[in-house]
């Protein structure tokens, strides 16, 4: 009797325990992800004013600045996180493209502004780069905690759902290098 | 490298750092005892070395990392002026999963850096402006993830502690040799047999309790490096950028002025450079240049 008593005791214990675990890695996953849209969202704010510095040397370049606000707009408009990853790809080309028309105008280059902003946009790529990653092994800790057995019992009895990885196409994999 | 290593690494320092706090307290004690015995203080003496010990350990718990940052001359790094630094500190920092680290900056043209604190919760990094000079985005982004992985890690938990009682131990023993030197005189003259034996301990303690620190410091600063180094290639997946900083840092001739023994294993690099203590592998604080730039090149794909 005390034996069943015991046992049942420890059951109970371990459930709480992975539990906990679990929740915990989820919590963490979610915080992670909030860490990828704090930093598109500053990326969205920056965007506005490289535009402008760009525009006071280059006004003619019309094209351009109409992509990147469509593609900004659009990025800024996107819901899933597969959506998320695909319309800022799309933002990060065009954002490369602007870049390389400013290669064309050494005033513009030399300007503290833009060299300012250049370096605030290159810092953000990089950390939404690795905000990404870390996204990237927090969903990987808290799924093989889903499938790894025994917490995998404890995960289908509390309905712990499998996460979906922050994936982007082999070509965005590197964030596009400026070269100045 | 699963994250299961990770937490035992961190679980190890920390109790580490509490092994070697309990052990120095009881030394300390011990030392207590011995001067408390020869000068005959009686109970007094007892409860002021107690309370002395309670209290040492927790201003050290507390304020290690702002001793170290006053030690070694550091400023708070100006967010409009080192906006690039910060920019990289923040990076990094994102990419281990950690709040961001305070930004501080020595002017020194040596380049180094290294980081402090008890939990990444208040962690502090700090480089020269040398440093900062010196390297590019890359090769800065390396370094940073270097000392972000020892903050991630608890390396500086420990790292910390060992510095400022490596430092406390050298001033104790002093301390204890001059009161000796002072008080003297005093001594009861009943008790000499006894007294002479414990006198001659406490040299012996005071001899070997720095070496001991010593050891104690070289052992945990050169396997924690070749760790860091390998973290830092995983978080910021370009292993080449840490290797070339490495390079640049070997080949700069001088050495680091606010530097001291007490502290030369937190930097990322030994500050005295290399003629100094490279002499033989067994006595350094690092592993040499070198064979970490080999180990980091190899972590490539």
């Amino acid at each position: 009797m005390v034996i069943i008593i015991i046992i049942l005791v420890l059951i109970v214990l371990y459930l709480l325990f992975t539990y906990n675990s679990l929740v915990v890695k989820r919590n963490r996953l979610k915080n992670a992800w909030y860490q990828i849209d704090v930093q598109l969202k500053r990326r969205y704010d920056l965007i506005p004013n490289l535009v402008e510095t760009v525009k006071g040397y280059a006004a003619h370049e019309k094209e351009i600045f109409e992509k990147v606000a469509e593609a900004r707009a659009k990025a800024m408009g996107a819901k899933s996180p597969k959506e998320v990853a695909e319309a800022n790809e799309g933002l990060s080309a065009v954002l490369k493209t602007l870049f390389a028309v400013a290669e064309a105008y050494p005033a513009l280059r030399a300007s503290e502004n833009f060299m300012r902003l250049q370096e605030e946009l290159s810092a953000t790529e990089n950390k939404i780069a690795f905000a990404r990653q870390f996204y990237n092994d927090t969903v990987m800790v808290y799924n093989v905690a889903c499938q790894q057995f025994p917490s995998n019992i404890v995960a289908k009895i509390f309905n712990f759902q499998l996460e979906e990885f922050y994936s982007v196409p082999e070509a965005e994999k590197e964030a596009p290098k400026v070269k100045f | 490298m699963s994250s299961v290593t990770f937490y035992d690494l961190i679980a190890k320092n920390k109790r580490l750092t509490y092994l070697f706090i309990f052990i120095i307290s009881l030394l300390f004690g011990f030392a207590g005892y011995l001067i408390v015995k020869i000068f005959n203080w009686g109970t007094a003496g007892y409860i002021f070395f107690a309370l002395f010990i309670i209290f040492y350990n927790l201003i050290l718990y507390y304020n290690s990392a702002k001793l170290i940052l006053a030690v070694s001359n550091a400023k708070p790094a100006d967010q409009e002026v080192y906006y690039q630094l910060h920019n990289i500190v923040e990076e990094v920092s994102i990419a281990g999963g950690i709040p961001k680290p305070k930004v501080y900056v020595m002017e020194e043209s040596f380049p180094n850096a290294f980081a402090t604190g008890r939990s990444p919760q208040d962690a502090c990094v700090c480089v020269t402006t040398g440093l900062l000079a010196m390297m590019n985005r890359e090769e800065l982004q390396g370094v940073i993830a270097h000392e972000i992985s020892h903050i991630k890690n608890y390396d500086t938990l420990l790292m910390t502690i060992v510095a400022i009682i490596g430092g406390l131990i050298v001033l104790f023993r002093d301390l204890f040799f001059r009161s000796l030197f002072f008080f003297g005189g005093r001594r009861d003259r009943r008790r000499g047999g006894s007294e002479g034996i414990l006198l001659l301990i406490g040299i012996i303690f005071a001899i070997l309790a720095p070496i001991l620190v010593l050891l104690i410091r070289l052992a945990i600063s050169r396997q924690r490096e070749y760790l860091a180094d390998a973290s830092a290639a995983y978080l910021t997946r370009y292993p080449r950028g840490l290797a070339q900083a490495l390079e640049k840092i070997g080949n700069f001739k001088g050495q680091l002025k606010s530097a001291t023994d007490a502290t030369a294993h937190l930097f990322i690099a030994n500050p005295f450079g290399k003629d100094r203590f490279e002499i033989s592998e067994l006595f350094a604080t690092h592993p040499p240049i070198q064979k970490r730039i080999k180990r980091i090149l190899e972590l490539e794909v």
